[in-house]
């Protein structure tokens, strides 16, 4: 694994449809009601169901864990929250290798939904064993 | 009203952490796998070695989908303040998370929060709004697991334009603070020439005013240098009754529009003078409006430059 500064990471696209919309607020636990009832959010102004901020995190994670393999250590990930993701959004996530150290290496992400970035953020791994 | 924030904010952060919440269940396999599933992440380490994805770690201990009240937790209690003063909506801005170590199955987990920080008011593009960053802390028994910084805005949406009685003096849509002579930021504004001049000139005096031909005398409207009909380009105008129906609309949800809170319900209104115009329906409620509605003109003064004709459904 090549954890040199300036590493682009594969895109990963994600087609995020309803289903997995609802199916990740509920593994994650999270009941609000924009997440898995259109008419609600429709009513709360939104256009559609979006994913909840603990889905945004978990698929961050697993977006460098993918690249960097079983071994690696996630020691923090830091997001700053942008525009929703909403249902039949695709999320294309897209990374660089930002630091580097024989501890580690942190990994700058974007994600990208229909309407601007989602998310934007950096993830720290340890020691790829 | 500020400063009574302020001092809730700063009581709220002195109690320090509230109440540690305790997992319902203990780290299990069920629940990683049902994680890992609506993820898509197929990473083999966690089923291998008997550890928890580390993004796994606040879903230990989310509330579920009838949660109890918890007035002392210190994001509850301050969220409850914004709220009274008016701050009701949230979203969330920041998140920053920090693992210690990958919790196992079988442990059972905890969490305490507290206040770290509340700062605004502050203007955004979603409505005026304050920031509150809390901070968490996941604990196994005495040791902590992993920490977490989080930060929400609660902000107040940007309102529908107010809309004021016809026979009544306008009310400004501008918050109060910004003065009578102030201009709205974020609005969308019409371009006024010679031509529309008038028709702007009669919303800001509480008069809708229909371009009439000096030719033939038909009425026509959006305004123009010509009669579409004969030709003539002298004009002037007549002042509406201020009635009419709904001919067509549109519900819009998306995009966002400034100044706005969606969805808006866009009418193109037949008045009874016989021209069309198109206006916003302001605060109506998309299921109550139909097309053959009968509508009466309303003037919403969104500042001092600008006065906007809307329409109410009549009963």
């Amino acid at each position: 694994m090549n954890t040199a500064v300036g590493v682009v990471l594969p895109e990963l696209r994600i087609l995020v449809t309803p289903t997995f919309v609802i199916s990740t607020a509920v593994a994650t636990r999270d009941f609000q009601d924009v997440h898995h009832d259109r008419d609600q959010a429709v009513r709360r102004g939104s256009r559609d169901i979006f994913l909840n901020i603990l889905t945004t995190n978990g698929l961050v994670q697993r977006y460098v864990t993918d690249w960097a393999g079983a071994g690696a250590m996630v020691r923090n990930v830091a997001v700053r929250l942008g525009t929703p993701c909403y249902a039949y959004d695709t999320l294309v996530l897209t990374g660089q290798v930002t630091e580097a150290s024989s501890e580690g290496c942190t990994v700058a992400v974007v994600g990208r939904a229909g309407g601007g970035d989602h998310v934007t953020g950096q993830v720290q791994v340890g020691r790829i064993q | 009203m500020g400063g009574g924030i302020i001092v809730a904010a700063e009581r709220i952060r002195a109690a320090g952490a509230g109440p540690p919440r305790r997992a319902r269940d203990p780290v299990n396999l069920p629940m990683i796998r049902n994680w890992l599933e609506a993820m898509g992440d197929d990473n083999p380490v966690y089923e291998r070695t008997g550890v928890a994805p580390p993004a796994m770690t606040q879903v230990w201990t989310m509330r579920g989908l009838h949660p109890a009240a918890e007035p002392a937790d210190p994001l509850s209690a301050m969220s409850a303040v914004l709220d009274r003063a008016g701050f009701t909506s949230v979203v969330a801005t920041n998140c920053e998370q920090t693992y210690h170590r990958y919790l196992r199955h079988g442990e059972q987990v905890e969490v305490r929060s507290r206040l770290l920080d509340v700062s605004g008011p502050k203007r955004t593009a979603l409505g005026e709004g304050w920031f509150v960053t809390t901070d968490s802390t996941w604990y196994v028994g005495e040791e902590a697991v992993a920490s977490m910084t989080f930060r929400i805005l609660k902000f107040r949406p940007s309102s529908p334009p107010t809309v004021s009685d016809a026979a009544a003096p306008p009310v400004p849509a501008v918050a109060p603070e910004a003065g009578p002579a102030a201009v709205a930021p974020d609005v969308l504004r019409p371009v006024v020439t010679r031509d529309t001049a008038f028709f702007w000139a009669g919303t800001a005096a509480g008069e809708l005013r229909l371009q009439r031909c000096g030719g033939c005398g038909a009425l026509r409207h959006p305004p123009g240098p010509a009669c579409p009909r004969c030709g003539a380009d002298r004009r002037d105008h007549v002042v509406a009754r201020g009635t009419g129906e709904v001919f067509s609309f549109v519900v819009h949800h998306h995009p966002p529009v400034p100044g706005r809170r969606l969805p808006i319900v866009v009418a193109l209104v037949e008045l009874t003078e016989g021209v069309r115009m198109v206006g916003e329906i302001p605060g109506a409620d998309p299921a109550q409006v139909r097309i053959g509605a009968a509508v009466q003109v309303d003037f919403v003064r969104v500042d001092a430059e600008l006065t906007l004709p809307a329409w109410r459904l009549l009963p």
